[in-house]
């Protein structure tokens, strides 16, 4: 479902090129749980911006369900990751002026969806992290583990087939930090297709694959949990790791 | 569908922005608050200006050729005027023989005197000497009476009808008819009196007036003769070959050769409203350059602005980009704000304007229609959206990883 083909991303800065990327071969299918890991500046991010369709890479091909992203414009990126993306970022990147339910509803504003609508997908959102009772809270009313559920909430709540994190626990204490795997362990569970970048082997463990960076290269990437390249979701009650 | 959701989402941010900085945004509208503020009230003045000017231009009937000595409103220089004969009463009178075009026509003169009836006594009324088809000429309001006959005028009775004013004023308990005033040393017996007309353009009160036959006029008041012919057309439509004859007939009257020029003029009502159009033009195009200066200032002010506003913002920019923002919903929501900030400042101005034009109501029959203060919320709505285009366009076209990176 995503495939990287030689895929590069180069910054010019002044005279220096900084290869972030450098020829990138990936495939990742529907259903997988992958961890990427990598030392700090081996190019994570980026790789996550591009996988997001908040960036396109400056040679080679990335294909997204088939489609070309290279060959759309802006508000054709924009409407795939309206659709078929949920972003959670490490700083949680909430509306600090709305109160989550008005976070987790956004992407459906622009998804078009009328109120009543709205309403009743974003609070299924919300159920699913467990956050009814925060609902009209403002960001800087919420702990972190909260924001990030929120954030949680909005990347799950145009059903999209990708659900990406960049570093999600990296500014939470370790506790909070496990119950939000957890809620991404329980989201894979039920289907989803989950890449997360993590700086902690303990984290990276929650996942089947785990594919290592270095200096904008794959340097390894491996199947851990017996699970199978085409992992099949498991069924819910089945027990959570 | 979308489009309705990204407008709501927009007109929301907006008003949370706005209201998160209250005192920025009120200070930002100042220049279009001036501006607003000019556009209604010049409108509201030239209005009330236009309505005051065509309520008291009617004394004068569009129908009324008024042949004088001089033009009304000619760039003619003094000196060439200054020393033009009088027209007499023996031209006037050869006027009236030969023209066709008249329906009716009269032979006035006028003069300022003191006039009394008893102890009581008026200063400054308009003595009018007329003939007996003054009335139909100037469509008088006859309220009492009648008005004066061709043998009085013929006969040079001493007889008078008077204003409503000076009705009032001599007579306010009693009938003016068959009443005595006396201006100067000699006394006029009332026959009619005239209902309530007015002032003319604010400076002429037309019901501090008495008419007299032309005739006692010049006997008792007035040496110099020099009268204007009053002449209602038959027909408005052919008003303009009305205006050739009498000046053919005028030229023969006044014995001038054919290479001479005309040494009297022809005006009419048309004279009155085309001059005022020109100076209402000026006084709206000095009214529209200040406008138009203030609203550019009140729309670089709200530019500024708008682009501190987009560049605090640009990592909700970020995020709105992220989860699926087209460039066109975050255009609408800047421009949302900027409109509506603008609009604040129409609505502020709006308030200051009201209070004004009824100051303004003192002079003009002025008030602050509906259409105007649509029209300035329309225009202020307008500017906010024009100086919002840049900061908007900027907003829209931010890369949302550079956007998201924003600290
Ligand atoms: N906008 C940019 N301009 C210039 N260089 C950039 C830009 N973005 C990323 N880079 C460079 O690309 C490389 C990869 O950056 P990236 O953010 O992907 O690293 P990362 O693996 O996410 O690191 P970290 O673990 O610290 O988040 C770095 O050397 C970085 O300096
Ligand atoms: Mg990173």
């Amino acid at each position: 479902m995503i495939v990287f083909d030689k895929i590069f991303k180069l910054y010019q800065m002044g005279s220096e090129t900084i290869y972030a990327l450098r020829d990138i071969d990936l495939h990742i299918e529907r259903g997988e749980y992958v961890a990427i890991m990598g030392p700090s500046g081996s190019g994570k991010s980026t790789l996550m911006n591009l996988l997001g369709c908040l960036d396109t890479p400056t040679s080679g091909t990335l294909r997204l369900n088939g489609v070309n992203v290279g060959d759309l414009d802006d508000n054709e990126l924009a409407e795939i990751r309206n659709h078929e993306i949920g972003f959670v970022f490490q700083t949680f990147n909430l509306l600090p002026r709305s109160n989550a339910f008005h976070n987790v509803e956004l992407p459906l504003i622009y998804a078009g969806i009328n109120t009543d609508e709205r309403e009743r997908i974003a609070l299924e959102a919300i159920e699913q992290v467990g956050l009814l009772d925060r609902m009209y809270h403002k960001p800087n009313e919420l702990s972190g583990g909260q924001r990030q559920r929120v954030a949680i909430a909005r990347a799950l709540v145009n059903k999209p087939s990708i659900i990406l994190a960049d570093e999600p626990t990296g500014n939470l204490d370790s506790r909070t930090g496990s119950e939000i795997m957890s809620l991404f362990d329980l989201l894979w569970e039920r289907g989803n297709t989950i890449i997360v970048v993590t700086h902690e082997e303990e984290i990276a463990r929650h996942s089947n694959r785990i594919i290592r960076l270095r200096d904008g290269r794959i340097a390894a990437d491996e199947v851990i949990n017996g699970a199978t390249k085409s992992a099949t979701p498991v069924a819910p009650d089945i027990q959570r790791k | 569908m979308n489009l309705l959701n990204e407008l709501f989402e927009g007109a929301k941010v907006s008003w949370a922005a706005i209201r998160a900085n209250k005192m920025r945004s009120v200070l930002t509208t100042l220049g279009v608050v001036i501006g607003i503020v000019t556009v209604t009230l010049m409108g509201t003045a030239i209005q009330g200006l236009d309505k005051a000017f065509l309520k008291s231009i009617s004394a004068i009937g569009s129908d009324v050729l008024y042949i004088q000595k001089r033009s009304w409103f000619s760039d003619e220089p003094w000196w060439e005027t200054r020393n033009r004969r009088n027209i007499t009463i023996e031209q006037a009178e050869f006027v009236a023989k030969e023209a066709t075009c008249a329906e009716a026509l009269s032979i006035q003169a006028s003069t300022f005197r003191t006039v009394k009836h008893g102890n009581r006594s008026a200063t400054m009324v308009q003595i009018i000497g007329g003939t007996e088809q003054s009335a139909a000429v100037s469509s008088l309001p006859i309220k009492a009476g009648r008005f004066m006959s061709a043998d009085e005028v013929h006969g040079a009775r001493p007889v008078c009808v008077i204003g409503s004013d000076i009705a009032e004023k001599f007579f306010p308990n009693e009938p003016a008819l068959g009443k005595r005033i006396k201006v100067e040393n000699a006394s006029y017996q009332v026959i009619g009196v005239t209902d309530k007309m007015g002032e003319f353009l604010g400076v002429l009160n037309l019901d501090h007036r008495i008419m007299i036959p032309i005739s006692r006029l010049l006997t008792d008041l007035i040496r110099r003769e020099d009268v204007t012919i009053e002449v209602k057309v038959k027909n408005m439509a052919d008003i303009d070959e009305a205006v050739e004859e009498l000046r053919f007939i005028m030229r023969r009257a006044r014995g001038l050769a054919p290479g001479d020029k005309d040494d009297f003029a022809i005006n009419r009502q048309d004279n009155f409203i085309k001059t005022f159009e020109r100076v209402s033009a000026t006084i709206a195009s000095v009214g529209l350059f200040i406008t138009g200066l203030a609203l550019f200032v009140g729309g670089i002010g709200i530019m500024n602005i708008m682009f501190v506003s987009v560049a605090e913002r640009t990592r909700e920019i970020g995020i709105r980009k992220a989860v699926g923002a087209k460039k066109r919903a975050i255009m609408i929501q800047f421009l949302i704000e900027s409109a509506v900030i603008c609009l604040i400042g129409g609505v502020i101005a709006l308030a200051l304007a009201y209070p004004l034009t009824l100051l303004l109501r003192n002079w003009l029959p002025a008030s602050m229609s509906l259409s105007i203060a649509f029209l300035a919320l329309l225009v202020s709505a307008f500017t906010g959206m024009v100086s919002g285009f840049f900061p908007a366009y900027r907003a829209a076209g931010m890369d949302p990883v550079e956007a998201l990176r924003w600290e």
